[in-house]
């Protein structure tokens, strides 16, 4: 075990895997709330194409998609992220679809904390003349995102795990390295053990922390 | 109240059902499998040429070579299961005998042979470039700087292109049909791994006159037959049984049948291999 | 809350406006079909020959799709029942007045959130199953697949159990106490049947994430439907439409079964009761579906 530990650079894997959470975290989070915000829109169409958004991500299999972005979009239909570098379109690509795919769930999770907030918020602020983007952006999102942090913290947890998935394009993320671990190493049980107490390390802080962020940052009625 | 308890009552023993009915069907396909004198081979499902899965029939050269090797030690290819074997699970289906051999592009190597034990070899291949038939510029592995080049994600190919050519740019996907993909669609100029799988690839009716192998190997990988470790007695019967294969001209015909039609020359340097004694 | 007290109904200025931003979001769509069409035809991925095996060779369906769609539905009906049972165990543990019970249940429902559920059906896979005889050899990687999907889906929906439960009104439970039952007998006759109910809808929407999280049973040898398509892109070299087709199917199956969600909870709000995201108001929301 000792031996896998100094022949491999797990932490630099690890290290490539926070990388991805993070930019994808942050662009999920964007995209997501732009969706959310698209489908409780007044323009119909622009509901309905939340709507399509939502399901079409939500109910792929997000390997599907990886594989989509670089053997579709990159060769097929030609959009190169980053022309001069090979592993770095795959990472760009990673990042945005693990976006994309998660932003639909961001999108679900800022509804059901839109659904917290109490009807009166919403009249309250459409009686004070705020047009639909001021009271969305002062009244309903804020609270939204304080009664959404739960579902928040869930959708990042398993963004965490998911961006194992960005190995089937190549990138050199933890699962990556894993894979070229079990193929030198024949059968190292081991491996396994390190790579799961890695996540355990990565992922159950970021579940206690939003757990009390939830409690503590709850809207108060 | 009372309807609520109903619900309850309803949720609970749909649960339970769900349970016990799991329970019998676990029960019923393990006996169903466990019976049965079949002899179970260990192939790859996805490889054109080698070992595919076409339809309900298999095709390849490994499923032939298995074939042939099955009724030298007494078993008609009817009794024949094939069993998935993706690279990583080999010497795993073996160790724990759910299958009785391995027969998947399975190169001889010394960390293997700690785990299990090989026959043969039956064919000696190379890593190989697979470029589309207008290519010129790629000849071999030198001429490769600046060029997109794809592999399987942490296979042993993928790592001997990026330690020994750092000017290569490695594209990685998880199976090589996406990489093939990729070459068609003019997204990188080559693919990377043993000249046998790319020959399948190019073989393949699709493909035919669209890609070509480049034919300058530049590695060595043996491929044996994957036993259980230690099981000496089985190791020679399959040794003596490739050997025949090889001097009847079967060996040749499927080669021919499998690896041929784009023009794929075997390297005669090296083939038909003799076999390694058995340990 | 519905929408419409977000805005008011559109004035004639507002009703162009939105007619601008259909016609543009239309436009896009439309766009963006059509150079994608362009490339794929450009590049030979619309070649008739890749695409007719979908339509007349019977094999394609017969020994590729439907055994890679049963293989998935069959994966994801036992796990979603095993992790029904499981999320009402360990949920319940979670309410307990026993401190020990109770952190017991929390730690390992945490544990099992956090590990990515691949590296547990690899782990139950090559650790357990294949080294043991609990497991025929051909049962085994379905029993891995239903081992790691349980426990990941078993814990999430521990934590619907109980979110539904805290979200409850609290008076509920006191009229409960008050009537002379047992905490447990409170639990079992007056909160859980209608947190059970309320939390319906979430855990169909939780079975949509086993089926697509069937799809990485595909590193331990499952064969299911991403497996199947892979295997069928390489025998009839369309990689590119196998996977669309495939991509289609999950969108498909999933998507019935969302609506199928709704559906429920429509119904039951319509007789009343809170479903799950609006009844968790306060403390505890309810996660949707979780991403994996």
């Amino acid at each position: 075990m000792g031996d896998i530990l100094s022949k491999y650079d797990i932490l630099g894997a690890f290290g490539l895997t926070v990388y991805l959470a993070v930019f994808s975290a942050i662009g999920s989070l964007v995209l997501g709330t732009l969706v959310a915000v698209m489908r409780v829109s007044p323009v119909s169409v622009l509901r309905l194409l939340g709507t399509w958004y939502v399901n079409i991500f939500r109910n792929t299999p997000l390997t599907l998609l990886m594989v989509f972005s670089v053997l579709g979009m990159t060769y097929i239909l030609g959009l190169n992220l980053d022309p001069s570098d090979i592993k770095g379109n795959a990472t760009r690509w990673a990042i945005v679809m693990l976006s994309i795919y998660h932003a639909a769930f961001v999108c679900e999770a800022l509804r059901s904390g839109v659904n917290t907030v109490p009807a009166g918020q919403a009249e309250a602020a459409r009686a004070m003349g705020l047009t639909f983007g001021q009271s969305m952006r002062h009244v309903l999102l804020p609270q939204a995102f304080r009664g959404a942090i739960a579902p928040l913290g869930s959708t990042l947890i398993a963004l965490v795990k998911n961006t194992t998935v960005a190995a089937v394009i190549g990138v050199a993320e933890a699962a990556n390295l894993m894979a070229v671990i079990i193929e030198n190493e024949t059968g190292a049980l081991a491996v396994f053990v390190i790579f799961a107490v890695g996540f355990v390390i990565l992922t159950l802080p970021l579940g206690l922390l939003f757990t009390s962020m939830s409690r503590r940052l709850a809207v108060k009625r | 109240m009372n309807v609520r308890q109903i619900g309850a009552v309803a949720a609970a023993s749909v649960l339970a059902l769900g349970l016990t009915a799991c329970g019998d069907s676990g029960k019923s396909s393990g006996s169903g499998g466990g019976s049965g004198a079949k002899f179970k081979v260990g192939i790859k499902f996805d490889q054109p040429g080698l070992g595919l899965k076409e339809g309900s029939k298999y095709t390849g050269f490994d499923v032939d070579v298995a074939t042939y090797v099955a009724k030298e030690l007494g078993h008609k290819a009817s009794d024949i299961q094939w069993v998935q074997a993706p690279s990583a699970q080999r010497e795993t289906l073996l160790s724990t005998g759910q299958v009785n051999m391995v027969v998947a592009t399975y190169s001889i190597t010394d960390a293997r042979k700690e785990k299990v034990s090989f026959a043969g070899p039956y064919f000696v291949a190379g890593q190989d470039l697979l470029v589309r038939s207008d290519e010129t510029a790629i000849t071999g592995p030198e001429t490769l700087t600046g060029k997109k080049l794809c592999s399987v994600t942490g296979s042993t190919p993928a790592q001997k292109i990026k330690a020994k050519y750092p000017g290569v740019q490695l594209q990685e996907f998880g199976t090589y049909s996406e990489c093939v993909a990729a070459l068609v669609s003019k997204g990188v100029d080559a693919v990377t791994t043993d000249n046998t799988i790319l020959a399948g690839y190019a073989s393949q009716a699709q493909y035919k006159g669209k890609l070509k192998v480049v034919g300058k190997p530049f590695s060595e990988e043996r491929y044996g037959i994957g036993l259980k470790k230690g099981d000496k007695a089985t190791c020679e019967k399959v040794n003596s049984a490739i050997a025949k294969m090889v001097s009847s001209g079967e060996w040749q015909k499927a080669v021919d049948a499998n690896l041929g039609p784009a023009g794929f020359k075997v390297d005669t340097a090296t083939n038909p291999p003799k076999q390694d004694p058995c340990t | 809350m519905s929408t419409s007290v977000l805005f008011d109904a559109p004035g004639p200025r507002a009703r162009r406006r939105h007619a601008i931003l259909s016609a543009l979001g239309v436009l896009l769509v439309v766009a963006l079909a059509f150079v994608a069409v362009r490339k794929m035809q450009d590049a030979g991925q619309l070649k008739a020959e890749m695409w007719k095996p979908f339509v007349t060779d019977r094999a394609v369906w017969r020994d590729y799709l439907v055994p890679g769609l049963w293989g998935t539905f069959k994966a994801a009906l036992v796990s979603i029942v095993l992790a029904g049972a499981f999320g009402l165990v360990f949920g319940i543990g979670r309410l307990s007045h026993v401190t020990a019970v109770r952190w017991f249940c929390g730690i390992v429902v945490e544990f099992f959130r956090s590990v990515p559920v691949l590296l547990m059906m690899i782990f139950a896979y090559f650790g357990i199953y294949s080294r043991s005889d609990i497991f025929s050899s051909e049962t085994a990687p379905l029993a891995a697949v239903v081992t790691g999907l349980t426990l990941y889906n078993g814990s999430v929906v521990a934590e619907l159990v109980r979110s539904g439960v805290f979200s409850l009104p609290k008076g509920q439970a006191e009229a409960g106490l008050s009537i002379g039952l047992t905490p447990a007998q409170t639990l079992r006759s007056i909160q859980l049947p209608q947190a059970l109910t309320a939390m319906l809808p979430a855990l169909i929407g939780q079975f949509v994430v086993v089926l697509k999280d069937s799809a990485l049973g595909y590193q331990i040898t499952y064969l299911e439907l991403l497996n199947w398509s892979k295997t069928l892109g390489s025998a009839f070299a369309n990689t590119v439409p196998a996977y669309i087709v495939a991509a289609l199917l999950f969108i498909l199956v999933n998507y019935s079964l969302t609506v199928v969600a709704s559906r429920v909870e429509r119904r039951l709000s319509r007789r009343g009761r809170p479903t799950v995201h609006e009844a968790t108001a306060v403390h505890a929301p309810v996660e949707p579906a979780t991403a994996t």
